[in-house]
């Protein structure tokens, strides 16, 4: 129990909730920090961009072809940054369902963080639509394109934000100090869980089955029937790993507001998350081994896109597998938290791979991103971040409940 | 036989919306008249290069004065141009071709779209719905012969293609760059245009490469081609999969409403089961 819990809940005795609102908006804390510096001319720069973008037409930004019409803004920021997400269903997984009670005090933050990356994301996809004040056809009216897998993403990604704001929600409900929504909104969390879990499963692997009748433009060595199981299997393994790194520089940064208990229990979850890692990757490796033999392409081995795909398969999936491995045998943190890097590393080789690298590989005009889309796609990424800074500062997220949650148990 | 398959596939993805979503909106799509697609045929023995086709094309839809055919420069269809002509030097003589939509009678564009705005009509074109169009372009990932084209440098930009002139074979009319050519492109309804290619073939077996392109490509196709020569010598993938692409997605939809049924109960289960061996430890939040 810290100090500004207590001092919140009283504010909110005298208080209207307006004037609270209106206090918490305010920056806490310093502001020539090194983040800020770096962030925020990148932010502005970003915004400058995105105007030039709404005028101009997405071509004056993007190095966008007819050939390649999705670049960098889908491929990363959209089909890698879901399958960071992927860590908040596996955590609710583990601790709703399974009740593996050893993980809870990393679910809220894990839950935020998966939010907060699918509003942004979803967000990014905006500036990637031509028309995107038509992006309520799919949603509402009697535009319903049913065969198309990017309706079916499209409706999971809407109710899967509304499932996490409901997994979410009550510590929102701390925050602002209302008891009688907690209680209420404590009571749904259950069901957004099953709700999103079964949601994710198939949004995860959707992302791949976007692709799926991309045949003849995906390089063999990335292109199969099977794109859609293999997004899912390395969905477990990309969202945890994202946990665990998100977790390690949220430990030093928000320090003070950790609990001594949850930093001493900090250890144990990370090893426990390395095992799970280690397990989903061999399963992951051992699938893209099947599919490999199995569509016969020894002889795409050797050539360029050849040593391109060994180097991703082994040392971005099998090396950082015996890292973690090792890692939790030796409980060894800091090889944990570097294969957590490395595997991401790999995850967004591999999405980009699928998506922008291997997509149109024969093409005569290659696509690169330009710096415009890599600035946009920082810009969004900052800016998640200190959405996410913000409300670590003022929601019992990282740091414990306040008192009076425990009272009412 | 294409039109119960994609009837199949909606009547799914509407079973599989109405289990994720609740709702029930059974109604849409039932073309009950089982009306024939029209197609184009384009015979490469006899086309001479003259650009009535695009000519006539540029004038219908209000687009700039096709440029001159250049030699070892291959046109692509463009945000200005829907239908082009190429020429290509062969092992046979030199081959005027010309190069637009398929119209393929599965499209993978109409089945990309998560709006309906690229839309198979009943008569046959692919045509494009600007009112419903978000601007994704997942058609253009999706299509298989690089067709749809995206105005990148406009604030609201279109999709460009050619729609068989929808409106005018509506109201009766043949499309504008049939009725611009002589005898090289003519328009018909698919079964008669793939009888009179057979027969054309058949009459005379020394002229034609004997393939008709579009019979089976990409599961059967609006426009149809006749050949002299192999089809790769005139810069068409040959490659391409003769089963329709909207198939390859198809396994994953199907699973959707299954998982949407069987895995929320498991759940449920493995959380009530976990559940009663820890009653006191029992938190949600």
């Amino acid at each position: 129990m810290n100090k500004s819990a207590i001092a919140i809940e009283k504010d909110i005795d005298q208080k209207s909730i307006w004037q609270f609102l209106k206090e918490e908006l305010k920056p806490k804390g310093k502001w020539l920090t090194p983040f800020n510096i770096i962030s925020i001319p990148i932010m502005l720069l970003g915004l400058v961009l995105i105007v030039i973008r709404f005028v101009y037409g997405i071509g004056s930004i993007t190095n966008l072809t007819q050939e390649v019409p999705w670049g960098l803004w889908i491929g990363f920021d959209v089909v890698t940054g879901v399958a960071f997400a992927g860590g908040a269903y596996v955590v609710t997984f583990m601790v709703y369902i399974l009740k593996m009670h050893k993980y809870h005090s990393i679910v809220r933050v894990t839950v935020l963080n998966g939010f907060l990356a699918y509003v942004f994301y979803a967000g990014a996809l905006l500036l990637d639509l031509g028309k995107p004040w038509n992006v309520v056809n799919p949603i509402i009216g009697n535009s319903f394109g049913t065969s198309s897998v990017l309706f079916l993403v499209a409706w999971h990604f809407l109710l899967y934000m509304l499932a996490q704001l409901i997994e979410f929600s009550p510590a929102v409900a701390e925050w602002i100090g209302s008891r009688r929504a907690r209680k209420i909104l404590s009571a749904m969390t259950i069901g957004a869980v099953i709700f999103g879990i079964t949601l994710s499963t198939l949004h995860q692997s959707g992302l791949g089955a976007l692709y799926l009748m991309a045949k003849d433009k995906i390089h063999p060595l990335w292109y199969s029937e099977f794109i859609p199981i293999l997004f899912l299997v390395s969905s477990i393994f990309a969202g945890l790993s994202m946990v665990i790194f998100e977790g390690s520089i949220s430990h030093k940064v928000f320090f003070r507001q950790i609990s001594e208990k949850n930093h001493k229990a900090q250890k144990g979850i990370l090893t426990g998350l390395a095992k799970i890692c280690a397990g989903a990757m061999f399963a992951y490796f051992f699938l893209q081994m099947l599919v490999f033999i199995h569509n016969k392409r020894w002889d795409l081995l050797d050539t360029p896109m050849g040593y391109w795909y060994l180097l991703e398969m082994i040392g971005f999936v099998l090396i950082p597998m015996f890292m973690y491995i090792h890692s939790y045998r030796t409980s060894n943190i800091f090889l944990v938290r570097f294969a957590s890097i490395v595997t991401m590393v790999g995850i967004i080789i591999n999405r980009l791979n699928v998506t922008v690298i291997g997509f149109r590989w024969d093409a005569a005009v290659q696509y690169y991103p330009s710096w415009m889309e890599i600035v946009v796609t920082l810009a969004v990424i900052f800016t998640e971040i200190w959405i996410f800074r913000w409300v670590i500062n003022r929601m019992p997220v990282l740091s414990d409940s306040p008192a009076w949650v425990k009272e009412e148990k | 036989m294409s039109i119960d398959r994609r009837n199949f596939l909606k009547t799914l993805g509407v079973a599989g919306m109405t289990l994720t979503v609740g709702k029930g909106f059974g109604s849409a799509n039932k073309d009950g008249d089982q009306t024939e697609f029209n197609a184009l045929l384009f015979d490469a023995t006899m086309c001479i290069g003259c650009q009535s086709c695009e000519k006539a094309c540029a004038k219908a839809h209000g687009l700039p004065e096709p440029e001159e055919i250049e030699l070892d420069v291959i046109k692509k269809t463009s945000e200005t141009r829907r239908g082009v002509i190429n020429y290509h030097t062969t092992s046979k003589d030199d081959v005027y071709v010309r190069n637009q939509c398929m119209h393929c009678n599965e499209p993978a564009c109409a089945a990309a779209c998560l709006t309906q705005a690229m839309y198979k009509t009943k008569e046959g074109p692919v045509i494009w719905r600007e009112d419903k169009c978000m601007g994704c372009r997942y058609c253009m990932v999706s299509c298989p012969f690089d067709v749809p084209k995206f105005e990148y440098h406009s604030a609201n930009p279109k999709i460009l293609k050619c729609d068989m002139c929808h409106d005018r074979i509506i109201q009766g009319e043949i499309p504008a760059c049939a009725e611009g050519c002589g005898d090289a492109l003519i328009y018909g309804t698919r079964r008669e245009l793939i009888a009179e290619a057979r027969k054309r073939i058949a009459a005379e077996p020394e002229l034609y490469y004997p393939e008709i392109y579009g019979e089976d490509v990409a599961g059967g196709t609006g426009l149809l081609y006749l050949s002299p020569v192999p089809f790769e010598e005139l810069g068409f993938n040959t490659k391409l999969q003769n089963t329709s692409y909207p198939e390859l997605s198809k396994g994953f939809l199907y699973t959707v409403p299954s998982v949407f049924v069987l895995l929320p109960p498991l759940l449920l289960a493995i959380h009530e089961a976990t559940k009663s061996n820890q009653p006191k430890e029992e938190d949600h939040e």
